[in-house]
This record gives C-alpha cells, structure tokens and sequence, in this order.
C-alpha cells in the first residue's frame, strides 16, 4: 500500500509538472545554499589546517606583551633581544632551533620599478624554522650576518614585481635609503590563510635591519622550531619558563610575554571560519523554512484544487487516512526531491566555488544526509496540514465542488 | 419463510439541511425498501430530494432523523472508516458528470477503487481491463477522459463502478449529459449488469423512457414519497392525476 501510495504521490507530481517545480523551488534554494555554505566552510578550514601543517606543526613563536594575539602591548612590556635566541638556542633541549624576526613595510625600488613589500630582519635559522628553501642564489654568510651587512633575499612577488625578466642575483634593490645586493630568491609559496601573499618579501640580516632600518636592537618576535624528539606542547613550557626566568618574572606575576603555538594559531583561524559557516548557514536554514512555507501553500492551493478529485477517491471508497497518506505522501516526496536536486546543486555550487577560492573542494557525507532528512520533515511538518484538510472533506461537497 | 432481508431499507428518513430560515427539508418521512436483484428507478421533480435520497443510500449522508439499514445493518451506527468499508466493498457509484479523474487513463480510473482494497497491480490491471471489456471500452485502456465521448465516459465509470463486485450500483442521472442513443446504450448496459449480474441497480432519471428499463418506480415529490409501482403503474397513475 505504502509504495503504491508513493506511485501515485510520483505520478500526481509530474502530472503537475510546473507547478511541482515552483513548490520545490524553496526548498531546492534552501539545501543548495546550506550545502554550499558548509562544504565551502569545511573546505577553507581544511585549507587552514593544511597551510598550518606546511608551516611546521612543530613551530612556536615568541612575542613581547601579555595580549592574547596579535602585536599591541610591546610598548609596556621589555622587547626581546638577540640574547633570548641564543639563549633558547643553548639552554633548552626542547627546541631544535630559533630565529628573530623583525616586520615592517616599506618601499623597495629596483631602476624605475618600486613597490611597497614586507621587509624582515632576521637570519639563516628562520628559513630552517618554516622549512623554505632558497631556489636560486645562496643565503646570508655568518659573516654577513654578524656584520650587518644589506643583503637581501626577496620573495617571488618581490622579484616579478620589480625585476621582471632581469636576473635579480647580484642586482641592487633599494630600501628606504639602505642599498641591498639580492643575493638570493625564495621558492614561491602563495597566499597564506591570512589571506597574505607570503611571496611578497624581503629578507635581510637582523642587524642590518636593526641598525639600518629601526635603528634599534630590539627584536619583536622569535620563531622557534620544537626538536624532533620534544612535542610543542613540552617546548612551550620550556619556553615559558626560561623567559620569565631572563624577564626576572616573579612567582604569582602575569608573564609580560607570549609563546603561541602553530596548533592554537590554526584553531583560532578555523574557528574564525566556522563562526562565518554557521552563521551564513542559519540564514540558508531561514530559506529551508521559507521553503518548507512555500511547500504547505501549494498544497493547501492543491487541495482546493482537487477536491472534486479527493470527492472521487471518497466516493470510490477511499477512507480518510488514505487520502490524508496520499497528501503527504505527496508532500514528502515532493520535498525530498527538492532536497536531492538541492543537494546536487549545493554541491556542484560548492565545487565551483571551491576551485575559484583554492581551496579543497570538501563534501561532508553527515550534511547531506542532514540536508536530505530535514527535507523529508520539511515534507512531513508543512505536508500535515494540507493532507489533514484533504481528508476531513466531506465527500458530497467534494463531489458537488467545481 | 420470512421475506430476505431488504439490501437498502430506509425507515422514517428525514434531512434537513440549514438553519432557522434557510431550513430546507430534502426528505421528510421517507420510507423506501428495495430487495436484492432489484431494478429502481427514482423520479420525481428537480429538487424534490432524488439526490440526497441517493447521497443517503451510498453512505455518504446521514440522516437528521430515521433510519437506514443496509443488508440489515444499522449505517448510522457505523464509523466513518466503515462507511468507506461499505462505498469500497458493496457499492459502486455513477454520476451525471461521470467523476472521471481527469489526465488519468481509462485503465487507472477503473483500478481506483481496487487500490483502496490494497489488491496487488498486476490483479488490478486484470480486471480493471475485463470491466472495460465488459463495458465495450476494450482498446480505450490508455485514453484518458478528455479523449473520450460522453457516452465512454460513462462507460468507462460504470467499469470503476462494477469492477469492484458491488452488491449495489447507484446511479444519479446516470444518463443526464448524453442523446437518447447514447442513453439507451447505458441503460441496455445496466439492464445487462442487473440481469446477468445479479447487480442491484438504483437509479435517479427525468426521463420515463430510461426508467422503463427499470422493475419498479419510487416517485417523490417535495422530500416524500408520493408512489410506487412499476413503470407504467406509476406513469398511468400520474397521466391520470394530470
Ligand atoms: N447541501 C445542501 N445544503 C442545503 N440544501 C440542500 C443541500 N443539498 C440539497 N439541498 C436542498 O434539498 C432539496 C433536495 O435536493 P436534491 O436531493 O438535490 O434534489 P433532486 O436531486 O431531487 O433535484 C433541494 O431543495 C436542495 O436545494
Ligand atoms: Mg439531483
């Protein structure tokens, strides 16, 4: 009885073809948008994770201030020294190797070319810590290094920008008014999840940039890389822990500094992009039951209708419950086909999508079973009424009715 | 012996329909009685309460105040449910305007009422093509109602009406929408369904020439039986009375 029931729901569904379409069209936009939103959402968290783990899941970073993120209290808090690098360097086996790294923005010219670019101050160590090699040229000489020399090492963006099809090892770029020799080229790594081109950069010696470009000794961040054989987690502690130790921070006093991990940077940034997913899909989820509205008015207009059909059926010796089963047969099937073409399209949207933003293309099977059931109950909630109209009709006024 | 037990007995039956002014009253004290294997025909004036006599026979009515007794069985103490028992399993109904289910094939309008039995479809289809055959409509099977004459139509319905074995056919106006021709067709039809089937026909007409194919005649007027006979009893009785 059941599968006839649903034969009949198909059959009365496409006898009405158009206006079948027009039910569903609610619930189709409701699914698609919902799919889309969380596989495009589920897709730039696995980009974030993925541009996290490039980066060395083992990599720690060091900053002056108590703030949670980002730069701000390095004014009231003591900056960091040369002395701190070597120090976690020399004292801790937990960490296998450290570099400064000292940020700012400034304009490079090369002839007639110029463009404002990231410069950074800090050493060979760095390109070990984040795992970059250079692809053409050679890196700072430990000479270079403790001398303060201005050398440079530019990004790819740097060198497309300003060098075009030169060479650029052994040419002279300009920065404020300090002449650098490029001596090296680093392997193109394109945008960050920051949504930042890493590429565009300049990389001298610290103390160059020290002495040349802030002229003073401080050092604004230390990047760490945790040894082979020690977890994060282990070398945070340890890090901690030396640094209150140099800072002279008392027991019970608040640290005037901050290690941060690479897990914890990537779990904020994912749960920046799951806060935006779950938002945008409560707002899809609005439209679901905007659908789900549309859906209980077409059957309610498809009730009056075919009363003269539902007279019929009475007449025939339909009891009641079948003709309410048939209703919401009807609307049930209606609305999971809406769900499966709102699904289909959700997911060709977030395929699309996905390729344009570079980002993994990530379906999540939970979804769409979710996407697929709540059509279902979309069908069955907004079907109820309707159905339950059809069948307390009388049929004699069914029958008399036009 | 005692007589059988009538098929439909109606005992003192009143409808009124409406409130205070607009009270209508559709039937008033109507007493009517019709054995198995008969042929009624139903007459009288539009108005004088034909159709809601029939709408009570086919359990699709309740009477305001009375009885009706079917095989026996008191209806009004029935639950909805099994008055669509009964409609399915011991009546089959006919109506002027045939009822069709409009873009529906022939075939699927006659298997209607076997879906509700819940029978299997390959059973359905079976005997839904017999009782076209049986109403000269073999070969229309895919036809849906608009590709159909009237008079096809209304044999396409009286399948849907016999295809379920019904111990009952109810017949209003069955003959109303179609020419003379077309009309003698459907009563030699209902006429061969009576006498070969043994089917008991109750039938509303205008028309004396369509109720002559009937054994027997109730005549109402005004939501009363005024007289019964047969044919040409009744029709004498009221040439007489003019
Ligand atoms: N549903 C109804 N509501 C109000 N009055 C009705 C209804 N059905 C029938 N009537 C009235 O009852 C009377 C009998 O109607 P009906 O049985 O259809 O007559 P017939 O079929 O003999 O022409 C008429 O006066 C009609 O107007
Ligand atoms: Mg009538």
């Amino acid at each position: 009885m059941i599968w006839e029931t649903v034969r009949l729901a198909i059959q009365a569904i496409f006898r009405n073809a158009l206006r079948s379409i027009l039910t569903v069209l609610g619930i189709v936009i409701g699914v698609a948008a919902v799919i889309a939103m969380v596989t495009v959402g589920q897709g730039s968290s696995d980009q974030v994770t993925a541009d996290v783990e490039k980066l060395g899941t083992n990599v720690l970073m060091v900053l002056p201030g108590a703030g949670r993120m980002g730069p701000g209290n390095n004014s009231v808090s003591a900056a960091l020294d040369l002395k701190d690098v070597e120090a976690l360097i020399d004292q801790l086996s937990s960490v296998r190797t450290a570099a400064p790294y000292n940020q700012t923005t400034l304009n490079a010219v090369y002839g007639a070319e110029d463009a404002r670019t990231s410069v950074a101050g800090t050493d060979t160590r760095f390109l070990d810590v984040v795992d970059w090699p250079i692809v053409q040229g050679r890196g700072f000489l430990p000479a270079e290094e403790s001398s303060g020399r201005a050398v440079c090492i530019i990004g790819e963006t740097v060198r497309q920008d300003l060098f075009g099809n030169t060479d650029p090892v052994g040419e002279t770029l300009r920065l404020k008014n300090v002449s650098c020799e490029v001596i090296g080229l680093l392997e193109a790594k394109g945008a960050s999840s920051f949504g930042t081109d890493q590429d565009d950069i300049v990389l001298i010696p610290i103390k160059a940039f020290q002495r040349r470009i802030t002229g003073s000794a401080d050092v604004s961040m230390i990047y760490v890389a945790a040894a082979d054989n020690a977890s994060t987690d282990r070398a945070l502690v340890e890090i901690e822990t030396l640094m209150r130790e140099r800072r002279r921070i008392g027991d019970g006093e608040e640290d005037d500094f901050n290690v941060r991990d690479m897990k914890q940077l990537a779990s904020m940034l994912t749960g920046i992009t799951d806060v935006l997913t779950g938002l945008l899909s409560a707002v899809a989820a609005v439209s679901l039951l905007v659908g789900g509205i549309g859906i209980m008015n077409i059957m309610l207009v498809s009730v009056t209708e075919r009363t003269r059909e539902i007279g019929i059926r009475l007449a025939v010796g339909a009891t009641g419950n079948q003709v309410l089963l048939q209703f919401l047969v009807e609307a049930i099937v209606l609305s999971m086909i809406g769900g499966v073409i709102g699904i289909l399209l959700g997911l060709g949207l977030a395929a699309i999508t996905s390729n344009i933003m570079a980002i993994p293309f990530s379906p999540a099977p939970s979804i769409v079973a979710i996407a697929f059931l709540f059509s279902a109950a979309v069908g069955v909630i907004f079907g109820y009424f309707p159905a339950r109209r059809a069948a307390r009709l009388d049929p004699i006024e069914a029958l008399r009715h036009q | 012996m005692a007589a059988p037990t009538p098929v439909i007995e109606l005992r003192d039956v009143t409808k009124v329909y409406g409130h205070g002014e607009a009270e209508v009253c559709a039937m008033d004290g109507v007493n009517i009685s019709i054995a198995s294997g008969e042929f009624v025909a139903i007459m009288g004036p539009s108005g004088s309460g034909k159709s809601t006599a029939m709408n009570m026979i086919g359990c699709l009515d309740s009477p305001t105040s009375g009885e009706y007794l079917f095989n026996g069985v008191q209806v009004g103490k029935l639950t909805q449910d099994q008055h669509a028992l009964l409609r399915r399993n011991y009546l089959g109904f006919v109506f002027q305007g045939f009822n069709l289910l409009a873009r529906t094939s022939a075939l699927e309008n006659v298997e209607l009422p076997m879906i509700y039995k819940g029978m299997p479809a390959a059973e359905r289809r079976k005997r839904a093509r017999e009782a076209l055959a049986k109403v000269g409509l073999a070969g229309r099977e895919s036809h849906d109602p608009s590709e159909l004459s009237g008079g096809q139509q209304q044999r396409a319905a009286i399948a849907r009406a016999l295809v379920g074995d019904p111990q009952v056919i109810l017949a209003d106006e069955p003959t109303g929408n179609l020419d003379t021709k077309l009309s003698i067709e459907i009563m030699e039809l209902l006429k061969k369904l009576n006498e070969r089937d043994h089917i008991t026909i109750v039938m509303v007409t205008h028309e004396e020439e369509m109720a002559a194919y009937a054994h027997r005649v109730i005549w109402m007027v005004d939501g009363k039986v005024e007289s019964t006979g047969t044919p040409d009893e009744v029709f004498k009785r009221g040439k007489q009375s003019a």
